[in-house]
């Protein structure tokens, strides 16, 4: 397994409840691996876990494994080497990654990339005119412009893991498609993991290989691409999904979930979703989540999905 | 009179100096028409002159070419001097921005946003209450300071707001663009029961073609220096 999280819980101290509550997460070489849910689910606290980052003041319980190494113990040169060569991020922003006196080129050369490799990253991702953006500067391009040019950086390096934070939700659908096929042939060619974050599921399902559903710091679904799509077992994806806008289908009534995304100061002695849940009953509040097998391989935290007993039985007797 | 559409923007075109030398074409004739009760959505990525182009129609950016006529009457490129043209223009057409918080008044409660906005524009402000039941909001909210509002409530007040002097456009301006799903789909459903109910058209500009399509009846889509077409919904 490239990258593994095992029952990582974060906790910050003031938080009404654990950024990240009992988190098991799964990559392997050559899969992209989809992250999705709302503001503040703890998508970005997951993935900088693997970068061996938590929060200022933060304690971690659990593991965080990147191939061999132990991430959370790792310190000094092999933590540098680590965030440098083993794994990539590509954020939300861009202009956040690229110091804003230095030329596009020195960003990518740090990155290990000569002059004709910098070129043909930045032809790659889609700019016009390479040799000129070698010589320019951050405040010279688009967000979309640098978002590419961040993309380039980050296939520079070649990383055995590439994070993906939202890496493409700011370009426009021509755009995102250039990008996210580009990034899987990279992928492929590199033989290198991605975990995709997005909090566009449609989008998630129609790109990654499995996804994961998080809700306030937990992990409510995982299942392949295909299966979240056709038979979402946890009652907030399938809110998910009928609230998401899809290209193409403007017929279909968005049915929006009511209230609102918990917060930090939100905390819940029993299923988080309870308060949102067409399916909820008073049980439900004090049920504390465990996720259960589903026959199909994936996993679910709701109380109202029976466990899959006989299917994991039937598993171990194939 | 002629059968004009209720927006008109015709040959919308403005350019930036740049630093140095040059200058920067954020939008090149731009034309598009919505009718009443009509709706168009604005897409394109960051960099496209979709916010010019709102900018524009509202009256914040002052066009070098062309110009947006409502109901078959021009809008001076500059805002008017006298109140009563200054109210009547922005009866014409409101804005709602990607984050309402820079566009409220910190220290008025939603309630009291509303009674001023509809008192300054000559309206009862007995129908504040209305208002904030048309989007949403309950008692709680309405006594509550911006600060105190979620995102998505933020953005029903903003919303309310752009409402209460009777618009007969609403611009807004990536308005679901900064939040959840889940809340953005509560605005989405929001604004197309307004529009339903009350008749004023919208000009909805985002970057995200399946929000935009979603709830317009046409789309343009922006492509950077400006250039532009435009697509039925389903022509992707
Ligand atoms: N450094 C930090 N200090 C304090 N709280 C933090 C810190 N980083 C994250 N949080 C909190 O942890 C929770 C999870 O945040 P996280 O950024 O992981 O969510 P997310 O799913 O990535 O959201 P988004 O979709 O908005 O990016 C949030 O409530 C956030 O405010
Ligand atoms: S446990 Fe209950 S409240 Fe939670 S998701 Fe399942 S049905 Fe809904
Ligand atoms: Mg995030």
């Amino acid at each position: 397994m490239l990258l593994t999280l095992d029952h990582l819980t974060v906790d910050l101290p003031g938080a009404a409840r654990p950024l990240l509550d009992e988190v098991s997460l799964r990559v392997a070489p050559g899969e992209v691996v989809g992250l999705v849910g709302e503001s503040g689910s703890g998508k970005s606290t997951t993935a900088k876990a693997a970068l061996g980052l938590l929060p200022g003041g933060a304690t971690a319980s659990g593991t965080v494994r990147v191939g061999d190494a132990d991430v959370l113990a790792l310190t000094g040169e092999n933590l540098r080497r680590h965030r440098a060569r083993t794994v990539a991020m590509v954020h939300q922003d861009p202009r956040a990654a690229l110091n804003p006196v230095r030329r596009i080129g020195d960003f990518l050369r740090e990155r290990g990339a000569d002059r004709t490799r910098a070129v043909e990253l930045l032809a790659a991702v889609g700019l016009s005119d390479p040799e000129r953006r070698l010589r320019q500067r951050p405040h010279e391009l688009s967000g979309g412009m640098l978002q590419r040019v961040v993309i380039a950086g980050a296939l520079a390096v070649r990383p055995r893991l590439l994070l993906a934070d939202e890496a493409t939700s700011a370009l426009d659908v021509t755009t995102q498609a250039e990008i996210l096929a580009l990034l899987r042939t990279l992928r492929a060619e590199q033989g290198a993991g991605m975990l995709f974050i997005t909090h566009d599921l449609h989008l998630a399902a129609a790109y990654c290989d499995r996804v994961y559903v998080m809700y306030a710091g937990r992990v409510v679904e995982e299942r392949t691409a295909r299966a979240l799509f056709a038979g979402p077992a946890h009652p907030y994806t399938r809110g998910l999904l009928s609230c998401s806008p899809t290209l193409g289908d403007t017929s279909r009534t968005l049915l929006p979930i009511p209230g609102r995304p918990p917060s930090l100061s939100d905390s819940f002695p029993g299923c988080p979703f309870a308060a949102r849940c067409p399916d909820a009953e008073p049980e439900c509040e004090t049920w504390r989540p465990v996720a259960v097998d589903l026959p199909d391989g994936g996993t679910t935290a709701c109380r109202r999905v029976p466990a899959a007993v006989p299917a994991a039985a039937e598993r171990s007797t194939t | 009179m002629k059968d004009e559409a209720l927006l008109v923007a015709d040959g919308l075109r403005k350019t930036y100096a740049l630093p140095g030398r040059g200058r920067l074409t954020a939008a090149e004739d731009v034309s598009f028409t919505v009718a009443r009760g009509g709706s168009l959505g604005i897409v394109g990525e960051s960099g496209s002159g979709k916010t010019t182009v709102a900018r524009m129609l509202v009256g914040l950016v002052r066009p070098d070419a062309g110009g947006v006529r409502v109901d078959g009457r021009p809008r001076e490129a500059r805002t008017p001097r006298r109140k009563a043209a200054r109210l009547a223009r922005a009866r014409e057409i409101q804005m709602v921005f990607q984050d309402p918080y820079v566009s409220l008044d910190p220290r008025l409660t939603a309630a009291q946003c509303l009674r001023t906005a509809l008192r300054l524009h000559g309206r009862d402000d007995g129908t504040a209450a209305e208002l904030l039941d048309r989007v949403g909001l309950g008692e709680r909210e309405a006594a509550s300071l911006p600060r105190h509002l979620s995102g998505g409530q933020r953005q029903r007040l903003a919303i309310a707001r752009a409402l209460a002097p009777g618009p007969r456009v609403l611009v807004l301006d990536e308005a679901v663009a900064a939040l959840d799903v889940s809340i953005q789909a509560q605005i989405l459903r929001l604004l197309d029961e307004i529009r339903r109910d009350t008749g004023v058209a919208l000009v909805f500009v985002g970057h995200d073609l399946a929000v935009v399509q979603h709830i317009t009846d046409e789309v343009l889509v922006m492509r950077r220096a400006g250039s532009s077409n435009r697509a039925p919904p389903g022509g992707f």
